[in-house]
């Protein structure tokens, strides 16, 4: 079973390699999207096995757990790495036109495909100091890629992402030698015994440092400057890569930590949670109305999105989870796809400043239409998906009686809509301050495809998933099962406990 | 023992984000360089602290009942790699923005940000 799962961070990886290799002939660009073809192809059989047969684990080397190197997916890291996949595949394809020689020849290929192995990995992993090895691996890729290029803006965006995400991926490490002081193991499974063993107290202490350090790759409020400082800089494809899937591996590891391991002062942790999830709703959206730049708008709605889904976690009633896991699915589809849509406008309109585009609507119909799926999505309007993930938090906000925090959800909610509503009227409505007319046409055919498929794919997969929520529901009860019970998680990687 | 490594360590950090705040991007660096020793150090005192005990075991013998912990050397070692290639990147991330921006004070940096764009 361990080929399976050792498969969706092989193939980024081999592929990085070859698209390296090649970087300077075209081939590099159809070495990336036939790559990131094979992982989507990979991470459906994953899927289906995992759907089959439940939680399934690997053990890297035969080491047995908790000694080896685990690899594990669950519904939840399989979900991940599927939707991972699929960003990958829509991205690769966005790329060909988006990236041009100069970036190619620089290895941007080898770099997105190395990110992606990055991503996938920290998905899959099931050993603590793993996770650091892939974000480190995430994180010297990203690096790249942001200042790739080196425009003025990039070198500034990025000084500010590498300072703060050095000084979170130390916390992390320094977490993690606490952990294993306390405990004794790294092996997550392990670990969710473990600690009921170990000094309450210096647990609390060593969760609080997690917190902190997965906090800053999430974004969450107080510590997410370094997003909006950077996002907007580089090239559109990635910032679509990073904004669809960078901070949600941080949100990935809070919800798998803090089901799995520190479960166990929910009352301090938790609350915790409770009120940095407010305060990061409430800050993103309101960095967002004061933005004039679609890139910038679009950057801190990540921020005020994630606080939903640190919602999910702190409420951590079965509900909640549920809605932070459909969340997390739904946003990264979205996500991506406005910056995607973003890029295109830049290419045709020749801006992301407001102020400085207009007409889209009139020229560029069928932008306007692709505009508007994610685009309310991300707000929550039904019957698009973005709706059933914001009304299952505010539910299982309602259920516990938090009233505050559910009227604070919807009213990010609002206010969500009147940002998106700013770059319609400013962007799609108005005509174009010099009068130019915006046609996609102006694109080549070739451009003009390689833009237009992936972001009409997402469009379909978010209008799929707003009008047949059923399975993705169900799905999604399933997933927080296994987080809230993790018996079957252990179980599949130390075997049968007694 | 402990003890020592504890004050090592605390000095460590101490000096470390006395250097990350004082707004200049190349004692950030130094700075950092400080504070990633200061978490290798945790690491392997968090694996317990021996004496003199290596753990090499002779083929066919018993476990000696005193080794030191490999685990935490092989963690320290790893990322002590990672951490010199984030370095090595940040530098030269560094030396590019004093040679683009003219500067190495982060409150000047305002090129991505511009204090004006809220018309």
């Amino acid at each position: 079973m361990s080929w399976l799962l050792a498969l969706p961070v092989v193939i980024p990886f081999l592929t990085a390699v070859l698209a390296f290799l090649t970087r300077q002939s075209p081939i590099g660009r159809w070495m990336s999207v036939a790559g990131s073809s094979v992982l989507l192809v990979a991470s459906i059989i994953l899927m289906a096995t995992v759907l089959r047969e439940g939680v399934i684990a690997g053990q890297m080397g035969n080491w047995p757990a908790p000694f080896g190197i685990t690899l594990v997916a669950d519904l939840l890291s399989a979900v991940m790495v599927l939707i991972t996949a699929i960003v990958a595949v829509a991205v690769s394809i966005y790329a060909i036109a988006d990236v041009d020689e100069g970036m190619e020849r620089l290895g941007y290929h080898a770099l997105f495909n190395m990110l992606i192995a990055g991503v996938v990995g920290a998905f899959i992993t099931g050993d603590l100091f793993n996770l650091y090895v892939w974000f480190e691996v995430m994180l010297i890729a990203s690096f790249g890629l942001l200042v790739l290029g080196g425009r003025p803006e990039q070198i500034d965006g990025g000084v500010k992402y590498v300072a703060l995400n050095l000084v979170s991926t130390i916390m992390f490490l320094t977490g993690i030698g606490l952990l294993y002081g306390t405990t004794g193991t790294l092996n997550m499974a392990d670990l969710a015994s473990a600690v009921d063993g170990a000094d309450q107290r210096l647990l609390t202490v060593v969760a609080v440092l997690f917190m902190i350090a997965f906090g800053v790759k999430a974004a969450v409020f107080p510590l997410f400057f370094w997003l909006p400082a950077s996002y907007h800089t580089p090239a559109f494809s990635v910032s679509a890569v990073f904004a669809g899937l960078l901070t949600k591996v941080g949100v990935y590891a809070l919800l798998r930590m803090f089901t799995l391991v520190f479960d166990h002062d929910t009352a301090f942790t938790h609350t915790i949670l409770l009120w940095v999830a407010g305060l990061t709703m409430v800050v993103g959206v309101l960095g967002a109305a004061a933005q004039s730049d679609m890139r910038k708008i679009l950057s801190f709605h990540i921020v005020s999105q994630i606080g939903y889904m640190i919602l999910g976690l702190a409420l951590l009633t079965p509900l909640a989870i549920v809605g932070a896991v459909f969340y997390l699915v739904h946003h990264i589809v979205v996500k991506a796809n406005l910056f995607l849509i973003a890029g295109v406008a830049q290419r045709i309109a020749g801006g992301t400043e407001l102020s400085r585009i207009g007409g889209l609507y009139k020229s560029a119909p069928l932008l306007a239409v692709l505009f508007v799926v994610p685009a309310f999505s991300l707000a929550g309007f039904p019957p698009l998906s973005g709706f059933w993930a914001k009304f299952l938090l505010v539910k299982a906000a309602l259920d516990v009686q938090g009233w505050i925090i559910a009227g604070i959800a919807l009213a990010v909610g609002l206010l969500t809509i009147y940002s998106m509503t700013k770059i319609w009227a400013q962007a799609f409505w108005e005509p174009h301050p010099e009068g130019i007319d915006p046609k996609l046409s102006s694109l080549s055919s070739r451009d003009r495809a390689a833009m237009l498929i992936p972001i009409a794919g997402l469009a379909v997969l978010t209008v799929v998933i707003g009008t047949m929520p059923e399975p993705f529901v169900q799905f999604a009860e399933a997933s927080a099962a296994q987080l809230l019970d993790p018996t079957a998680y252990i179980t599949a990687v130390l075997g049968e406990q007694p | 023992m402990e003890f020592l490594f504890a004050i090592t360590i605390g000095v460590l950090v101490a000096a470390a984000v006395y250097l990350m705040l004082s707004n200049h991007l190349l004692r950030f660096i130094f700075g950092l360089v400080l504070i990633s020793n200061a978490a290798n150090l945790t690491i392997f005192v968090a694996g317990r602290l021996t004496d003199g005990a290596p753990p090499l075991i002779p083929e066919g013998a018993d476990a000696p009942t005193l080794a030191a912990n490999a685990l935490p050397q092989a963690l320290v070692l790893t990322a002590i790699v990672i951490g010199f290639g984030l370095f090595a990147f940040a530098i030269v991330l560094v030396f590019r923005a004093w040679t683009t921006l003219n500067s190495l004070t982060p409150d000047e940096m305002r090129l991505a940000e511009p204090e004006e764009a809220h018309k």
